[in-house]
């Protein structure tokens, strides 16, 4: 690693430019336009060697497209790269790296067939053998706090220790600019305060470091600068530490950022109860769940949270019945055993989902928003007029679909355009409406604003309470334990494929979630007030006093 | 430079104007081949694609050559969208006229009303018992059915063979592996006295009519097509794979078994060794030609029946070969999977924006 | 049943597994890359035919070879052209190669029916070949027999232990992670493709110019669906290919071989067999869900384009 000396302090305008460290990285005007967006208009950033700098927006301001470009991934329309005060063209993810640029992606590059060495070996340009790169590997990864094995296949790791192999591949080529995209969804809080350290022992050493995300308080904890990007432009720079919340929330939305707040409720009668749920998995790459309990009333909301990779998706399979289970009581909606009802049955029971994939799942791209109405919307029990006799009423689902669009507020050309043509935020603002609109007794949603604008995710989480206020039992499996501690009454963890008992989300704290994300559900709080509905967890699960 | 981009939302004119461009594309390439083959454009152009079609007798073949296509076309179709692969429409058409010919062959002195619509139905039953096959061994073992239907598709050519060579062969026919003629009975009336097209057509344009309404009106149909664009999404909807399998396979199945009874009890008039010239083939052409759609289908199968007369007329005429007829739809298929491409695609030029005209405000000073 | 009997069937096993294992390892490496060709048949025959004719023409068979080899990568070009650049179907495309294969094959081939060529030269191994009982049943083969056997250990050694065989299987796992990386997805591919098809292109020649020296239009008679169900029965590693064509060039050439063993049934269903054999195969080898799921290389028909 480069022994640089430390950037001084804030440059003074106007003072002589008598430092000696220049910038390692300068954008100058960098533009990138897209069919129907520009993503990038004449942004400007400055990283000084040492730094750890922070580019904040909310989710389609243009920080991943701004990422691709510097990475060599995708080539600015008009603007310059300045790379250590020399302008540089970067032409391809090798050339970038040959510069000393190494990138950490959001969704990992990673391929899970192959062993930690092989996939290192593959992201170095191939010239060194995964059997000459393992040592080395070991070596880096200890020295960083950061432990990984060599020989591991990728698919056995969990989320947090993939995260690491690709640290560890960029740290093997010394780089001297280190970006990291939104790095700790996939991290429980305990992991996201040990990559701090390490990410400050490596600014420290002189690398730069970029750090991509739209968490304020994690921006605050461990950047020195941060430049703010708001629907494609550069809206301010600032030095977070020296910030409020509010301040770079208005820098990066132009306001206040929206919070919920919750009537308290006395919740209603048992609408979804999970008993003893086991399943195991036919796919190689799947999580097994194990042993999963848990009671939902009307009128409260429980959320689930947990890293991704825990058995998220499993679970929420069991519960729609896209996978049918062998115990017909492992899941009752209502009063009927519905563990071996398809999801059509599921759904005449009241049950209604918002998946976390929208596109390809929640909805079809290729068709218009009125076939995805009817998507979901057939079902005689929601009585929405779609189905007669098994024939498609049109004039009933065109309306259906024009309602949820008007109330909703879905930007799009009428319920005849194709779903793929929306935005994330408006398409999901589509699917949540469509289910919010059947009438529902129990709400399954995931994920509900993963990749959505600021906007949008308050609409959803807006319509989400507004069920709850409505007497509907709503489940939220959620990655961001922010959203959830917004808007849940009760909370619980899904950890490698077991769940922990639920707590009143007053008296959680995020230590505690995060020993649970760990996987360790033997520390509990410690106080005995859990709502009488409980969650009965089997397995090696604390039973509270009552 | 030029570059591809992504349209936003799929183009609804190319949708109905790549088959055309994919016909034309193959008309020209058609008359260079047969430049290429020493002819005169213009005169094997008229010879090919124009004459065969010109006289009332024309016509009666065109349709009755479309007939076989429409019915396994309509059927390929549907399952086509449910991303049910169904290639093995050769051996169901062909099962289906064992299965038709054999109740004709068992009832050799009946003439009455009954037989006809007997032997139709047999024949499409026994479409569908082979299509079966391969539906349940998707289902049931997840054994790729494009594999399966197309191993079966050379199985019944052999059982048929098996079958002329042996048990129906005819014993007053001279040794040659052929079946008795079927009685008049047990052959399908004819349109128009002097040509040829017969019943079956009719058959086949209620088949297109009862389909468009199966895909447009019904939540059957919409269930299959949600089924072959997104399976998750089906899944989620709560819409069963396995019955948009089986559905997919019985109903092609049973449409190429029709297709097949129809030949038998039509033109050929008895079992031969072979009954199909690669209809259950080409009716996979016609079916991605026709975009999936019944009256594409029809309109596809009209185009490809041309491309078959018009192959034997310049046989005939020209001393063309016959397998220039193969090439042809071959070509076809590759024009259209090319043309597709604008629906989803467009060219664009790389955009050069200018540098920004006002100077960009220093990063790092105080916002 | 002697080894008079024993020597011959083996021998003519070896002959009908090798167009297998030539078409299904090069269908092999164009899958683990992601693409899914299902144009066998078609390059086969275009293979067939382009082998028969130059080597009627020139009396050469390594020229005949080669032009085999050349025009299935010709067709195989389109096919690559068509969904690597255009976005078109996979599955679509493979079938129109195939039609497109059968239509152009019986098109250039209308003059050559009926016409013969020396078939493939067997080769002689001083000592080895005059061996009593080995002798005939190993070492008499013509070139491509042992060629393709030669063929399954490089490529195995090359998917295994060098760099260019994990590309690959990385590009056949998530082309989308390869080209963040940097590795030129696009290209592999066609290169893949192309191998692909000079493999196919080879088995087709071996038929029209060893097996059978002469040229009968669709004269592969489902070989090359045969070989893509080949490849699955293998789990996509090619030795699996190896065992699994001799088993089934056994099969094929039983019909030849059972008057002389005394099995008595109708000439018909024996040439059944391959078939149904292929069918019970994919049967045993589907079931498990798992199996499948660890070794399908798991971009396997999806297309892949660059964002700008």
């Amino acid at each position: 690693m480069d022994r640089e000396p430390n950037p001084q302090e804030a440059e003074v305008p106007g003072a002589p430019d008598q430092v000696a460290a220049h910038p390692r990285l300068e954008l100058l005007g960098i533009t990138k336009v897209y069919p129907s967006v520009v993503a990038n208009d004449r942004v400007s950033l400055r990283v000084m060697p040492g730094e750890i700098h922070a580019v904040l927006g909310e989710n389609g301001a243009g920080k991943s497209t701004l990422m691709k470009i510097i990475y060599g991934v995708a080539r600015p329309d008009a603007g310059e790269i300045l790379w250590e005060n020399h302008q540089v063209g970067i032409a391809s993810p090798a050339a970038a790296r040959k510069l000393g640029i190494g990138m950490v992606f959001q969704h990992f590059s990673l391929f899970e067939t192959l062993t930690v060495a092989q996939n290192i070996s593959l992201a170095l340009d191939g010239r060194q053998s995964p059997a000459r790169l393992a040592p080395r590997i070991r070596a880096v990864s200890e020295e960083y706090g950061l432990p990984v094995d060599p020989g591991r296949l990728v698919h056995s790791m969990s989320v947090g220790e993939r995260q690491r192999v690709e640290i560890v591949r960029c740290l093997l080529q010394s780089p001297r600019l280190l970006i990291m995209d939104e790095p700790t969804s996939v991290l429980t809080p305990q992991a996201v305060l040990k990559l701090f350290e390490s990410l400050r022992r490596l600014a420290a050493e002189g690398c730069s470091i970029l750090y991509i995300s739209h968490k304020l308080d994690e921006i605050q904890a461990l950047c020195d600068r941060a430049t703010v990007l708001r629907a494609g432009r550069v809206s301010g720079t600032a030095n977070p530490k020296e910030e409020t919340s509010r301040s770079l929330a208005e820098l990066m939305i132009g306001k206040e950022l929206p919070t919920c707040t919750l009537a308290p409720r006395v919740p209603g009668e048992v609408r979804l109860a999970v008993r003893n749920l086991s399943l195991a998995t036919d796919d190689p790459f799947g999580t097994e769940l194990r042993g999963i309990g848990l009671e939902l009333c009307g009128g409260e909301i429980l959320g689930i949270a947990g890293v991704s990779g825990n058995g998220q998706q499993e679970f929420l399979k069991a519960l729609s019945g896209e996978t049918p289970l062998a115990d017909p009581g492992a899941v009752r909606i209502g009063a009927k055993d519905a563990g071996r009802l398809s999801p059509g049955e599921r759904r005449a029971l009241g049950l209604c989902f918002v998946p976390e994939e929208r596109l390809g799942r929640g909805a079809v791209p290729e068709l218009s928003l009125a076939d995805n109405a009817l998507l979901t919307g057939y079902v005689p029990a929601y009585d929405t007029g779609m189905l007669r006799h098994g024939l498609i009423q049109s004039g009933a689902v065109q309306s259906f679909a024009r309602d949820v669009i008007a109330r909703f507020k879905v930007k799009c050309g009428g319920e005849r355009s194709q779903a793929g043509s929306l935005s994330g935020g408006n398409l999901q603002k589509f699917i949540v409406g469509r289910e919010t609109s059947l009438s529902p007794k129990v709400m399954l949603l995931a994920q509900p604003t993963w990749g959505v604008d600021i906007g949008a995710s308050m609409l959803i989480r807006q319509a989400i309470i507004d069920l709850r206020d409505q007497g509907v039992a709503v489940l939220v499996v959620s990655e961001e334990l922010d959203e959830l501690m917004m808007i849940s009454d009760r909370i619980a963890v899904l950890a490698e494929g077991r769940l922990s008992r639920s707590i009143p989300v007053a008296s959680a704290s995020i230590d505690q979630i995060g020993v649970w994300m760990s996987g360790n559900f033997e520390q509990g709080p410690g106080d005995g007030a859990t709502s009488p509905s409980r969650t009965g967890a089997t397995g090696a699960v604390e039973h509270d006093p009552a | 430079m030029i570059r591809l981009e992504a349209r936003t939302e799929a183009s609804q004119k190319m949708m109905l104007a790549s088959p055309l461009i994919a016909a034309l594309a193959m008309l020209v390439t058609g008359s260079m081949l047969f430049v290429f083959l020493g002819q005169d454009p213009f005169h094997a152009f008229y010879v090919y694609f124009i004459k065969p079609a010109s006289t009332v007798y024309g016509v009666g073949e065109l349709l009755l050559k479309a007939t076989p296509l429409t019915l396994c076309g309509v059927g390929l179709a549907l399952g086509f969208r449910a991303n049910v692969g169904n290639i093995g429409a050769d051996g169901q058409l062909t099962m289906g006229a064992i299965a038709g010919g054999c109740v004709a062959l068992y009832f050799p002195d009946v003439h009455a009303a009954w037989l006809l619509p007997l032997m139709l139905l047999a024949g499409a039953l026994g479409g569908m018992a082979w299509a079966a096959i391969p539906a349940l061994l998707r289902i049931r073992y997840n054994a790729n059915e494009i594999l399966v239907s197309l191993m079966l598709v050379y199985v019944a050519y052999l059982v048929l063979s098996y079958l002329v060579h042996g048990p129906l062969r005819d014993p007053e026919g001279f040794n040659f592996p052929q079946s008795r003629m079927f009685q008049d009975a047990a052959l399908l009336p004819v349109l128009v006295h002097g040509l040829r097209v017969n019943a079956a057509f009719p058959l086949a344009l209620v088949v297109v009519a009862a389909a468009w309404f199966f895909c447009d009106r019904t939540l059957a149909g919409f269930r299959m097509r949600v089924s072959g664009i997104a399976p998750a999404a089906a899944a989620y909807a709560g819409f069963s794979e396995r019955r948009n399998v089986w559905l997919s396979f019985l109903i092609s199945g049973a449409l190429a078994g029709l297709a097949g009874v129809g030949e038998v009890a039509g033109p050929i008039g008895q079992l031969q060794p072979s009954v199909s010239t690669g209809y259950g083939f080409a009716a996979i052409i016609v079916a991605y030609v026709g975009r999936l759609h019944p009256l594409g289908v029809l309109l596809a199968a009209l185009l490809m029946s041309l491309l078959y007369i018009g192959g034997e007329s310049a046989q005939m005429e020209l001393q063309m070969p016959s397998a220039i007829t193969g090439l042809f739809q071959g070509l076809l298929l590759f024009y259209l999977l090319a043309a597709d491409l604008f629906i989803y695609y467009r060219f664009k030029p790389r955009l050069k924006l200018a540098p920004p005209a006002v100077p960009v405000a220093e990063p790092g000073a105080p916002s | 049943m002697n080894a008079e009997q024993l020597i011959p069937f083996l021998a003519s096993t070896a002959s009908a597994a090798t167009p297998l294992i030539l078409a299904a390892v090069g269908e092999l490496v164009t899958e683990r890359s992601g693409v899914l060709n299902l144009g066998l048949e078609g390059m086969m025959l275009i293979g067939a035919v382009a082998g028969f004719a130059v080597t009627l023409a020139t009396g050469q068979p390594g020229l005949g070879l080669a032009a085999a080899m050349a025009a299935a990568m010709g067709t195989a070009l389109i096919f690559g052209v068509l969904t690597l650049t255009l976005q078109a179907n996979q599955v679509a495309t493979g079938l129109a190669l195939t039609l497109f294969g059968i239509g152009l094959s019986a098109f250039v081939g209308r003059g050559l029916v009926g016409q013969t060529v020396d078939p493939l030269p067997h080769l002689h191994f001083p000592l080895l070949s005059d061996l009593p009982f080995f002798g005939p049943l190993l070492f008499r083969f013509d070139i491509l027999v042992y060629g393709s056997v030669l063929l399954v250990v490089a490529v195995g050694w090359m998917l295994a232990y060098t760099r260019l065989g994990l590309v690959i299987r990385a590009v056949g796992e998530s082309p989308f992670s390869a080209n963040a990386i940097g590795y030129p997805v696009i290209a592999l591919r066609y290169g893949t493709v192309l191998f692909g098809g000079a493999m196919a292109g080879l088995g087709g020649a071996y038929l029209s110019m060893a097996l059978t020296p002469l040229w009968v239009e669709g004269m592969t008679a489902g070989r090359g669906w045969i070989a893509l169900a080949l490849v699955v029965f293998a789990t996509w590693k090619p030795r699996g290919v190896l065992l699994g064509a001799y088993l089934f060039g056994g099969v094929t050439v039983l019909q030849f071989h059972a008057q002389g063993f005394g099995i008595a049934v109708p000439s018909e269903v024996l040439s059944m067999l391959p078939y149904l054999a292929t069918i019970f195969v994919l049967v045993l080898i589907c079931r498990n869900p798992k199996t499948i799921l660890l070794n399908r290389p798991m971009s396997l028909g999806q297309n892949f384009r660059a964002d700008a």
